[in-house]
């Protein structure tokens, strides 16, 4: 099987761990450390589960200066650093290796200021996602980015990875509602990029972090922008009786000059799966689903939603489904929002997340669907349409080798035919593990060097989160070449 | 002095090349608007983008547009209005502050990442740049980003390159994602309110779901007359009228505010954007700060104590103009303590060639930053080829 490489533990470390841990041990209390074999286990993987390897040690600091500390002592020791937030990566960003010690933000989870006048929240950096729209909505505000997983993730994590969701195409991601993060570096010196005020001064670091995978520092505080709630939000359903007009919709919405909040797709398969097991009421007669979402108030919903309802009826739609109350508009989106969990009910899947241009979409889902066919696995297509990010569900079965590896090859080859129509290998859930060999395929050597040459000025030695994101044969042929230009 | 005019990336790269092989460095020029901001910098050649130009691919339906660097701006603000799209971020135009001549062009937009009063709304100039070509200092061409909205894949040079003033590489190639222009557009001016009501009345704005995009304050010193505080909103022509009455009644504890429309409110929008209010007296250096929007009044408050100033607010409050006389530090300290005090920071957008060797005109970085940002200028152009002191003191 194409196995991903993950480096094998160095001796040397793996001879030092009780003299590692104890050693960290002096820098934080018992219960922020975990050390024992049993406890190590559930730090083995993220929710890219097909890769697992025990860590040596596991710390939770409570405070940026313990993580200054500990970040510190293993940058002197020599021993790798896998940064964590809640392990909800579907890429594989936070999973260790056997001679890395794993250090999780957790721990801190406290909203520490809410200044509304001027919009912005300070956090710890292990706050839920959602824990922030849920403390500032009873006075009207939210945080934009929206995660599916947003229940269980972390700020940290989303800014390692410039989380987006459902509702970016009129929010943007993470790296748009930032404003300022405290960041402890490899040497364990704590450094504060931005704050409270927009465009921080000089190089801009805090668009360097948002999407660096645990690659440069830890995180620890942020500085979200908080936003004021739309009046109102109304998504209407249509039905299509040919995936490919489903398509072309959606760019003729974009091109009429109206930007909803979101616009989700959903192919046969997936519409099957999702009515299965939500009930939404989905037509199950249709070839494709769009679900396209407004906002504001009564008056201007129904202005924009008549103008959108104009365009699909230019496109054939065979459903018209428009939402007349809070109940209805839930249950529109009741079958989309369970689409992952429905899906893995019935099959094991991996969820790919490449971004196509959107002119490329039906091309794209066309090839889609051959790819599949060609390895004789199920796909259930179900993304975010409006941004040309897809999230084709692989089905198969985790207990059968062979098709597991089908499912891989499939799903790299996907991910080869989104970077070949202009796109890119990953919209929002990061490189990883999962995606590292495949980077030669989006960028050239050039291109990777120089993300690397950013990436050594904070990690020279390559000791934090060492094995993501970069192809292993770049780097060995980046050390050579920067021992001979010494 | 030789000014090299490459007529594509391929030769800009080889030139680059060249240049570093012969320690040669060179100031980066697109139209040379804005060639008076940064550290005053002695470079031996001039590398003009003018010849790399052209838009290399707009595609309404996506809302996204790539551009040669040294594309006119206007030229392609001209092209996204024939399909009624705009950039995001309404872009500053220095040449009324600066009083330079030529073509602003897109290219420079982004090293400088120069926004305007929609940038609260919508974003700075690098919020919505998806991707760039650029030659980096070893005389490569590299890439980073690309033609989609969501892209996670590897490393954000792209962010790098926006505000890096030319530092980090000879820009090739810039995409953005773009928005549909409004139908309609309209202000709301409240007359008369002292700076702290006028930011208050911004901030409270901002706070509902009434989308503004912009929010300024105009000082009586601006204005000759009352102040006024400015809110512009957007939209189709009901829903402009509808946000218009609901701001107008949120805000009813600060006045009844006028309305204004067409050419009036484009001026008024063109004027902000562009700082025109503080270009004259021409020989008065010009600071800009961004801060904390409520922190704003009271900054000001403290730099009135100690310079002659004259100021206005964009950005909620957030970024605030101040023009100083160009006496000894131009009021350097007394404007960056008071920016620090309030957790922010200035940058000298305006000064004579001998004030930019007098003072900072970005601001100082913390140790472990400055440390940073040296290695990333290493990392990119180890000859120290663009720009070289123009952000920073060369090593």
């Amino acid at each position: 099987m194409s196995e991903i490489e993950i480096p094998k533990p160095d001796p040397a470390i793996m001879a030092r761990r009780s003299e590692i841990v104890s050693g960290l041990a002096k820098l934080v209390p018992d219960e922020c450390l975990i050390s024992s074999e049993r406890e190590l286990v559930p730090y083995e993987t993220d929710a890219f589960t097909a890769y697992r390897r025990v860590p040596l040690a596991v710390v939770l600091p409570r405070t940026t200066e313990e993580t200054a500390a500990v970040m510190k002592f293993c940058a002197d020791a020599g021993v790798p650093v896998v940064p964590r937030g809640a392990g909800t990566s579907l890429a594989g960003g936070a999973i260790p290796q056997e001679d890395a010690v794993v250090i999780g933000v957790t721990k801190m989870n406290r909203i520490l200021d809410v200044d509304y006048k001027n919009r912005t929240a300070r956090v710890q950096s292990g706050v839920t996602n959602l824990s922030i729209s849920d403390n500032v909505g009873a006075d009207g505000f939210f945080y934009a980015p929206d995660p599916s997983s947003q229940l269980a993730c972390t700020i940290a994590g989303n800014i390692g990875m410039n989380s987006g969701g459902a509702h970016c195409l009129k929010y943007g991601v993470t790296t748009n509602n930032l404003l300022g993060v405290t960041v402890v570096l490899l040497d364990g010196s704590i450094v504060q990029i931005g704050g409270d005020h927009l465009d921080a001064p000089g190089y801009d670091f805090l668009g360097l972090f948002c999407g660096s995978e645990g690659q440069l520092g830890i995180v620890t505080e942020a500085t979200v922008r908080i936003l004021a709630k739309a009046e109102g939000a109304r998504p209407v359903l249509f039905g299509f009786n040919n995936s490919e007009v489903a398509g072309a919709c959606v760019a003729d919405i974009i091109a009429a000059g109206i930007v909803p909040v979101a616009i989700e797709y959903m192919d046969k398969e997936a519409i099957h799966i999702c009515e299965a097991f939500a009930k939404a009421g989905y037509p199950l007669d249709v070839e494709a689903l769009l679900i396209v979402e407004v906002e504001g108030s009564d008056d201007e919903m129904d202005a924009m939603l008549s103008q959108i309802i104009e365009i699909a009826k230019k496109h054939d739609v065979a459903t018209i489904r428009e939402s007349q109350s809070a109940m209805e508009a839930a249950a529109i989106w009741k079958g989309r929002k369970s689409a992952f969990g429905a899906t893995g009910r019935i099959a094991d899947y991996i969820c790919m997340d490449g971004t196509v241009p959107l002119s490329q979409l039906d091309y794209v889902l066309k090839k889609t669907y051959e790819i599949i066919d060609g390895y004789g696995l199920r796909v259930a297509n179900v993304f975010h349409a409006g941004d040309g990010n897809m999230h084709p569900l692989i089905l198969h079965n985790v207990n059968d080798p062979k098709e597991s590896e089908k499912a891989q090859l499939a799903g790299d080859d996907i991910l080869r035919l989104c970077v070949d129509v202009g796109g890119c290998l990953t919209g929002e859930h990061g490189v990883g593990i999962e995606k590292r060999d495949l980077m030669l395929h989006q960028f050239n050597e050039t291109d990777l060097r120089q993300q690397m040459a950013v990436r050594e000025v904070f990690d020279p030695d390559w000791i934090l989160n060492p094995a993501k994101v970069f192809p292993l044969e770049v780097r060995e042929t980046s050390s050579q070449s920067s021992q001979e230009a010494a | 002095m030789t000014i090299h005019k490459p007529a594509s990336e391929e030769e800009a790269a080889s030139l680059v090349a060249d240049l570093a092989a012969s320690g040669t460095s060179v100031r980066i020029k697109g139209g040379g608007t804005r060639s008076s901001i940064g550290r005053a910098i002695e470079t031996g050649d001039v590398l003009s983008s003018e010849a790399v130009s052209g838009i290399s691919l707009y595609e309404p339906g996506e809302m996204v547009i790539s551009a040669k660097a040294g594309m006119p701006l206007a030229d392609i603000e001209k092209a996204l209005s024939d399909s009624a799209q705009m950039l995001t971020f309404e872009p500053m135009d220095h040449r009324a502050l600066l009083g330079t001549e030529g073509e602003p062009t897109i290219g420079a937009v982004v090293a400088g990442n120069v926004s305007g009063p929609r940038r609260i709304f919508a974003g700075a100039a690098r919020d919505s740049l998806i991707g760039v070509r650029f030659v980096n200092g070893k005389g490569e061409i590299v890439k980073n980003g690309g033609r989609v909205m969501k892209n996670v894949t590897g490393l954000d040079l792209v962010k790098l390159q926006a505000g890096a003033w030319g530092t980090l590489g000879f820009l090739t190639e810039v995409t953005f994602k773009l928005l549909p222009t409004p139908q309609e557009s309209a202000t709301l001016v409240f007359s008369g309110l002292d700076n702290e009501k006028g930011v208050q009345a911004l901030c409270a704005a901002a706070g509902t779901p009434f989308e503004a995009t912009g929010l300024a304050h105009l000082p009586a010193l601006i204005t000759g007359s009352d102040a006024q505080t400015v809110m512009r909103v957007e939209g189709f022509a009901e829903q402009v009228d509808y946000r218009l009455n609901q701001l107008s009644d949120a805000l009813s504890e600060y006045g009844s505010p006028e309305r204004l429309r067409g050419e009036d409110h484009k001026a008024l929008w063109r004027n902000i954007r562009d700082a025109t209010f503080i270009a004259e007296p021409r020989d008065r250096a010009v600071w800009r700060l961004s801060v904390r929007p409520t922190s704003a009044p009271n900054v000001v408050e403290v730099i009135k104590q100690a310079v002659d100033c004259r100021y206005f607010f964009d950005w909620c409050g957030g970024l605030i103009w101040i023009s100083v006389p160009e006496d000894d530090d131009a009021g350097e300290e007394t404007v960056r303590n008071a920016a620090n005090a309030a957790d922010g920071y200035a940058t000298l957008v305006r000064g004579s060639e001998p004030l930019r060797r007098r003072v900072s005109v970005f601001e100082p970085e913390p140790a472990p930053l400055d440390r940073l940002s040296a290695g990333i200028k290493q990392g990119f152009d180890p000859k120290n080829v663009f720009n070289p002191g123009l952000m920073a003191a060369a090593e």
